[in-house]
């Protein structure tokens, strides 16, 4: 009875007689979420292209970040520094594009799966070699100070990183839907041989995907890297991402981004309430277990593309 | 079909292997000469596709490969061309059991069809009018998603995304594939049309032998990947040979297009 009402009662007992500590813990989780949402994002965008799962997406958050703040330790303004490491994202797609996917076209998915194993060992190397492997401090210029409302207390930073995160899922969800481009993406997407066959170049398309994972990696690296150092950890979040896109089904943009929402609240909501119970560190596990359920009752995920059966 | 000069599309004894090994076509010519409707006929198996497919160049994306001979289009060998380079010039395949891009709604698989154009906006729009205008079916349906439109209706989605990219020559699979008779007869009603009208040539692929004479000028008879008959439509439908083992039309079971030919030979001789 005891160990019941401590789970099942007292957390929202809490939750309830400290609204504005628990609204703290929500914009948190919020604001962690946007971070998943923009590297699962990436994956999306290039599961849905070239169905590939690209296990790479961490690494290139890391090298991308690695880049930028490469750059910028030689003493490159910031600005130019972004349109580098930005460029430096196309240059990484078009030699996947050559090296990689061009020559295992029309191989079984396990194949490009592994390959893409490949290209993340490759990244992170890289990318140590060249910059070293220290933590690096990166800061862009978004400023970091903390203010109230409502008696919450809240980062500028967080800020900035949601509002940025929702400008660049709001410029994607606008590009794949309006221009010859996104709608070519989208038809790739859905038949790869159809759309060859109206003229539609892979190739192309693929070195598309591929840089905008690119930005959308280097993105991601710059939130993260701000909080929490550029270092070779950032390489795990795409472990991260993985339930993230169980959860919003792999082929989805507002999955990506809803699962990533509801992960981050998910687990910060979970370790600060329920944790104390079995003695913490439920956010290590608690995206995966969430993932678990998902693939046993919604294995298509909240938002995956409706499997079209014409009956 | 011999003099070569108006020719749209000449194949020249093409063959093609899938996987480096299965050896499919024989060794295939044909012709398509501007403005025709050619057919395209045989059994399963018989390698219309594969034809089809060497032509557009889809075959490279199937681990098949044009071993040997030539393909020529308006004079120019385009055997090495991509996909992408075939359309601009104006060959596009509408492949064999609709490809409809599902998720995308009607009117975007019909944009769709318009990516390698460059000549602007006005131009593609008019192009829209005039496939709605050929598919007035299509008009009610431009912002359901094409996987849940009827298949009558994905086909017609499929040609008019073809007609998009403003082509001289379809290359057109198995139309007929699936559809009630009634709706057959619309849709090779409208590639008539869009002959005459648009001057559309269209090299037809068709298991359904005695629509495909009706609509064709000229016919091929593909049989084991070798052509094995060719002539102009209307003698072709009243060859007794074909009537047998193409139109149904004797009792009796099918025998393959050779057996005939031996036993006609062989009553020649006797004769
Ligand atoms: N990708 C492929 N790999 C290996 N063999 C193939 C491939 N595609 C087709 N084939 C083989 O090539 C032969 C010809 O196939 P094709 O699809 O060209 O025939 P078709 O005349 O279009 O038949 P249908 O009327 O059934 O569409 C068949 O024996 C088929 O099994
Ligand atoms: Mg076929």
């Amino acid at each position: 009875m005891e160990v019941l009402n401590a789970i099942f009662v007292l957390p929202f007992v809490d939750m309830f007689s400290e609204p504005i500590f628990f609204a703290e813990v929500v914009v948190g989780g919020l604001l962690t979420g946007v971070m998943y949402s923009l590297v699962a994002l990436g994956f999306v965008l290039i599961f849905k292209a070239s169905g590939v799962f690209n296990f790479a997406q961490g690494a290139m958050v890391l090298f991308a970040a690695l880049t930028l703040v490469g750059l910028m330790e030689k003493g490159v303004p910031v600005w130019l520094a972004l349109i580098i490491a930005a460029g430096v994202m196309v240059i990484v797609a078009v030699i996947i594009e050559k090296l990689v996917l061009r020559p295992l076209v029309n191989q079984p998915d396990i194949i490009l799966f592994m390959a893409t194993i490949g290209i993340t060992f490759f990244l992170e190397g890289f990318g140590e070699t060249v910059w070293g492997s220290d933590i690096h401090r990166l800061d862009v210029g978004i400023p970091d100070a903390p203010f109230e409302i409502g008696g919450m207390l809240l980062n500028e930073f967080d800020i900035w990183a949601a509002a940025i995160g929702a400008a660049m899922v709001g410029g994607l969800a606008l590009f794949f839907r309006y221009t010859v481009i996104g709608r070519a993406l989208r038809a790739v997407a859905d038949d790869h041989q159809a759309a060859l066959s109206v003229g539609i170049p892979l190739k192309t398309i693929w070195i598309v995907v591929w840089s905008v994972a690119g930005f959308v990696g280097l993105v991601a690296g710059i939130m993260w890297g701000t909080k929490s150092g550029v270092q070779f950890s950032l390489s795990l979040i795409a472990l991260k991402a993985l339930p993230v896109l169980i959860l919003g089904g792999f082929t989805s943009i507002p999955g990506a981004i809803v699962g990533g929402l509801i992960i981050g609240v998910g687990e910060k909501v979970a370790e600060i309430y329920w944790g104390p119970l079995i003695g913490g560190a439920i956010e290590n596990w608690f995206a995966y277990m969430l993932a678990l359920v998902f693939l046993l009752f919604r294995p298509q995920g909240l938002f995956g593309e409706k499997i079209i059966e014409r009956v | 079909m011999s003099e070569d000069g108006n020719m749209l599309l000449s194949v020249k004894n093409i063959e093609v292997v899938y996987n480096h090994v299965i050896l499919v076509l024989k060794g295939v010519s044909l012709e398509v000469p501007e403005g025709g409707i050619v057919a395209l006929l045989g059994a399963n198996g018989a390698g219309k596709s594969t034809t089809l497919k060497s032509i557009s160049n889809l075959l490279r994306a199937e681990r098949g490969d044009v071993t040997k001979g030539t393909i020529e289009y308006m004079g120019e060998q385009v055997d090495s061309l991509t996909p992408n380079a075939l359309v601009s010039k104006g060959v596009i395949q509408v492949m064999e059991g609709r490809h409809c891009f599902e998720h995308l709604t009607v009117e975007e698989n019909l944009l769709t069809g318009s990516y390698t154009r460059k000549d602007g906006r006005a131009a593609v729009q008019r192009d829209l009018d005039m496939v709605y205008s050929y598919f007035p079916r299509l008009v009610d349906r431009q912002t359901s998603l094409a996987g849940y439109v009827s298949g009558g209706e994905q086909q017609m989605v499929a040609i008019g995304r073809a007609l998009m990219a403003k082509p001289k020559l379809i290359l057109l699979d198995e139309p007929s594939m699936g559809l009630a008779p009634q709706l057959v007869e619309e849709i090779f009603e409208i590639v008539h049309r869009l002959n005459k009208d648009e001057g559309v040539s269209f090299l037809l692929a068709e298991q359904n032998t005695s629509v495909a004479l009706r609509y064709a000028s000229y016919g091929y008879i593909l049989e084991n990947g070798r052509i094995v008959m060719d002539g102009d439509a209307d003698k072709l439908a009243s060859n007794e040979d074909v009537k047998e083992f193409y139109l149904g039309m004797a009792a009796g079971e099918r025998k393959s297009f050779r057996d005939v030919k031996h036993y006609r030979r062989r009553k020649r001789w006797l004769a």
